[in-house]
Order: structure tokens, then C-alpha cells, then sequence
């Protein structure tokens, strides 16, 4: 067993716990905890696939922000997993069908001839100056650009569709408007008021703190 | 015997990493120690006072006490903790703040590992940080200790999108996304750091640095006076002081990065002198005086206002930077941009 092989199956055991863990841990933040976790050992499944761009962006969206909201919203909610799990043996037979199909898709592509190590073989190991990430960019903007930019249209339309459905004006709210805060004048929130200073037997304090002093 | 030769020579590669990741990160520990005397200091002359003079001369073992005291200090588990996580917290927070320091050039031939993917592995590391933050927060079973990590989470992932931008404005000029690079695009003296063409970008980044680090006047996730210490409130002891040593790596962190992608990193200023790692370390240290700097100057931004800073203000103007800077390469002035 190589080194590179041992490390690929000292990955992979931890990717399979993990992903294990996420569906059974009890406590929803420790489930969200392990996706991470499973995420980051799937990151360097692909480095060891000499897809580094591709790893490093998996770490950079997915751990360093979808999983920062996600964590965000599970802690915040009050989640009763007894309640969730309590339809578990309902849903049973049709998670069952989707794993099995899931399965012989796997097997499909994995046990054929077609796609066996003697026909696709190792790809020969490109030297350590190969810029995966230019060639990814060549490719994406070049021979994909199409579907690359309709992918992008999809996204953006999902994003004005979320925020366009969720997007409540409550006319009650109070907010702020910065432009009017800097630019308020002196003059428009401040009067100075000139009086003259009292004088006499009347002026309150003064006198009487002389006299102590 | 031929695996015997094997097994030496990776023995080998082995702990001459080690000894080059100690060389890397013992500097820098002390760097971390000083740089909490220097801000001190800083601060305290700002203010018109002394700052710390009692430990050694001029107060210069100040940190070395401070350090004994908080290892001589016990750490707390709180009852209601979650155990695990309560420990892995300040685990990680400050591993990202040394792992990222594995692709910093200090030089064109001194760095630990000259990747490809240098910027990218920084920004992905860095990003892991908050982890620590939010860990910590929850894991705490405390409420104070919970809304630090929910401020800190929250703020993270807005400043860390105008931060990704402003990158991308770097590699855009420099066409590459290896550190060494950048900086060698910059060669040519003060007039060639890419400051000057990505000035709106040097200034969102430099403030979403502050942000990203947690440091005044972005530091509600610590908020002394509404949440007392935010997500640390439980920690005591080593484990109080590694959030520390994290906060501060990440300073320096952020600062090199700064010098390397905007001020010409160990490039001297001017052509007749010699470049070296001397100018690194003048360029971070201005970085890191401007960090101090805004601490002793601004007051702490309201919830907010800072989030309507980093999605309403940063994330806009580092989207025009970059349109203008993709045009201006498209006509004859695109040597301007590189």
C-alpha cells in the first residue's frame, strides 16, 4: 500500500463516519458540525485527485459559508428532533426505494465494463506548475460558456425569487436613513438660546460656594 | 534494506517540515506576545499614558508574564457545557490562523509551500475561522456567550463576500493566484503596487480585514459593554489566552497578506535599494500599527450599521472596481492595471 493510498483510506473512513454521524447524531448542531467535517475530508479526497481548485472552493463556500448559515439557523431554532423523527417508519419504504435505486445507479456506473480501470485508466499525473485553475476558467468560459451562463441566470433568478417571495415592508418598522443622518445640519436639530446671566441677592449658589471655600 | 532507505528518507521530509513549521510559527508566537505589548503601548500613548513599564525594562516582559499567568491559570468547564465542542473551540480557532501562514512568502525564495492555488488556500483556511468563534458561543450554554457567536457569524459571512472581491481585483491584475507572483507583478518601485489601481479595493479590504478579525471597532462579537466578553465570557485560563494568540495571529496574517497583494510585499519602494525581507516586515508592521491605530480612534459600529456597511457599501463598490478594472485592461491603458 502506497502512501497516497493510505491517506485515501484514512479520508475516506472519516468521510463515511461523518456521513454517517450527520444523519444519526441526536442533536442537530452536532449534525451540522459533521457535514462540515465531512465536507473539509471531501475537500482532500479531491486534492488527492489533483482537482485543487475545485477542493479548495469546496472548503471556501460550502464549510466557510452555506455551513456558517446553516449552523446560524439550526442554533437559532429550536428543533425537536423526537417530533422530526417521528414519521421515521412512514417514510421508511420510500427511503428504502430512493437508497436502493441510488445503489444500482452506483453499481451501474461503478461495476460495468464501460467504466472499469481498464478502460478509463489513470489519468498520467500532470507536472506540480499545472494550473488546474486556468485550465477549469478556459474551459467554463470557452467551450462551456452557454451552460455556464445559463447556470448563472438560474442562480440569479433564484435569488431575486427568494428575496422577492420573503421580502415583507412592515409600515410600522422603524429604520434609519444614513444620507439624511449625515447630512443633518447643526442648525437643524440644536437652538442656542442667549439670556443674559442673573445678577443679585437672587443668583442662587454661587455666592453661598465662595463662602465655603 | 532498500525500504529501510525508503522509510529514512520520508523520516527525513518529515522532521525537516517540522522543523521549518517551528521556525515558521515560533516567530511568529513571539510576534503575537509583542504585538499585544506593542498595542498596549500604542494605546496607551494615544491616550496620553504610559501603558505597561512595571515587567522588565520598559515593561518588555510584560507578555512573557502575561502568558506564565494565564497557563498557570485553571480552565473552567461549565456544568451545562458541551464538553467536546467547549475544548475543540479554541482549537479551531486558532489552526486556520496558523495553517494559513503555510503559503506566506516573505521573501520570493523563503516560503514554506510556494502553491499554486496560494490566495485561494488563504481565503479558504481563513474562512474556516469563524468555526472557532461559533463553537465556542454555543458550546458555552450561555446566553451572552451565544449572541457573540451569532453577531460573529453573521458579520464573518458579509465581510468575508467583499473580501473575496477585492481579491479578485488582485488577480485580476496580477493574472495569477500564486502569492510569489503577485508580488513579482508589482516589481518596479512605489508607483507599480497594484495600491494604485486598486485603491478602492485596498481600502474594502484593509476595513473588511478589521471586520474579519474581530477587532474595534467591528468587535460586537466581543462587546464588552453589552455581552460582557461574547463568546469567550466562559473561557478561562490557556483557553482564554489561544483565542488571543488567534485573534492576533490573524492580525499579522491579515496585515501580510495586505503588504503582499497590495504593497509590494518584500519589494523595495524605490529601484536602488535592495529588495528583502526587511521591507516585509516595515510594510506589515505599518499594517499592523494602522490596526492599533483604529482601535484607539473610533468607537464601536452599531449591529447595523455594520452590516449595512459591509452589504450596502463594500459588496457595490468592489463590483464596479472590478467591471473597471476588466474594461480599463481591454484598452490601451490596461498597463495601468498590468
Amino acid at each position: 500500500m502506497t502512501y497516497t493510498t493510505a491517506i485515501f483510506y484514512f479520508f475516506a473512513a472519516i468521510l463515511v463516519f461523518a456521513g454517517m454521524r450527520v444523519v444519526t447524531a441526536r442533536n442537530p448542531v452536532h449534525a451540522a458540525l459533521f457535514l462540515v467535517l465531512a465536507f473539509f475530508t471531501a475537500a482532500g479526497l479531491w486534492i488527492l485527485l489533483e482537482a485543487e481548485f475545485l477542493a479548495i472552493t469546496l472548503v471556501l463556500v460550502y464549510v466557510g459559508a452555506v455551513m456558517v448559515l446553516f449552523l446560524f439557523v439550526v442554533m437559532m431554532l429550536d428543533i425537536k428532533l423526537d417530533k422530526l423523527r417521528e414519521g421515521f417508519w412512514d417514510y421508511l419504504p420510500l427511503a428504502g426505494f430512493v437508497s436502493v435505486l441510488l445503489v444500482i445507479e452506483m453499481a451501474l456506473i461503478l461495476g460495468s465494463r464501460h467504466f472499469g480501470l481498464e478502460v478509463m485508466g489513470t489519468p498520467a499525473p500532470h507536472p506540480a506548475d499545472y494550473s488546474n485553475t486556468k485550465e477549469l476558467g478556459r474551459l467554463l468560459y470557452t467551450d462551456y460558456v452557454y451552460a455556464f451562463e445559463l447556470a448563472a441566470v438560474i442562480l440569479l433568478v433564484a435569488i431575486v425569487a427568494a428575496i422577492a417571495l420573503t421580502l415583507r415592508r412592515r409600515k410600522d418598522s422603524k429604520y434609519i436613513d444614513p444620507a439624511a443622518q449625515s447630512r443633518v445640519k447643526r442648525n437643524d436639530r440644536l437652538r442656542i438660546v442667549k439670556m443674559q446671566a442673573e445678577k443679585g441677592p437672587g443668583a442662587r449658589g454661587q455666592g453661598s460656594g465662595e463662602e465655603g471655600a | 534494506m532498500e525500504s529501510v532507505g525508503m522509510d529514512w528518507a520520508a523520516i527525513q521530509t518529515v522532521a525537516w517540515t517540522l522543523i521549518k513549521i517551528l521556525a515558521l510559527v515560533v516567530p511568529l508566537m513571539l510576534g503575537v506576545a509583542y504585538l499585544t505589548y506593542a498595542e498596549r503601548k500604542v494605546i496607551g500613548w494615544m491616550q496620553v499614558r504610559i501603558g505597561p513599564n512595571r515587567v522588565g525594562f520598559q515593561g518588555l516582559l510584560q507578555p512573557i508574564a502575561d502568558a506564565v499567568k494565564l497557563l498557570m491559570k485553571e480552565i473552567i468547564i461549565p456544568a451545562g457545557a458541551s464538553r467536546g465542542l467547549f475544548i475543540l473551540g479554541p482549537i479551531l480557532a486558532i489552526a486556520p490562523a496558523l495553517a494559513a501562514w503555510a503559503v506566506i512568502p516573505f521573501t520570493d525564495t523563503l516560503v514554506l509551500a510556494n502553491i499554486d492555488a496560494g490566495l485561494l488556500y488563504v481565503l479558504a483556511v481563513t474562512s474556516m475561522g469563524v468555526y472557532g468563534v461559533i463553537i465556542a458561543g454555543w458550546a458555552s450554554n450561555s446566553k451572552y456567550a451565544f449572541l457573540g457567536a451569532m453577531r460573529s457569524a453573521a458579520q464573518i459571512v458579509s465581510y468575508e463576500i467583499a473580501m473575496g472581491f477585492a481579491l479578485v481585483g488582485v488577480l485580476m491584475a496580477s493574472q495569477s493566484l500564486n502569492l510569489v507572483d503577485i508580488v513579482q507583478g508589482q516589481t518596479g518601485g512605489l508607483h507599480q503596487w497594484y495600491i494604485w489601481p486598486l485603491f478602492p479595493l485596498f481600502v474594502v479590504y484593509l476595513i473588511a480585514g478589521v471586520a474579519e478579525t474581530n477587532r474595534a471597532p467591528f468587535d460586537v462579537a466581543e462587546g464588552e459593554s453589552e455581552i460582557v466578553a461574547g463568546f469567550h465570557v466562559e473561557y478561562s485560563g490557556m483557553a482564554f489566552a489561544v483565542f488571543f494568540l488567534a485573534e492576533y495571529a490573524n492580525m499579522i496574517l491579515v496585515s501580510a497578506l495586505t503588504t503582499l497583494m497590495f504593497l509590494g510585499g518584500w519589494l523595495s519602494p524605490v529601484t536602488f535599494l535592495p529588495d528583502g525581507i526587511v521591507w516585509w516586515l516595515a510594510k506589515t508592521g505599518f499594517v499592523l500599527f494602522l490596526f492599533l491605530w483604529f482601535r484607539a480612534t473610533f468607537p464601536r459600529y452599531r449591529y447595523d450599521q455594520i452590516m449595512r456597511l459591509g452589504w450596502k457599501v463594500f459588496i457595490p463598490i468592489t463590483l464596479i472596481w472590478i467591471v473597471v478594472v476588466g474594461a480599463m485592461m481591454q484598452t490601451p491603458y490596461g498597463h495601468l492595471f498590468h
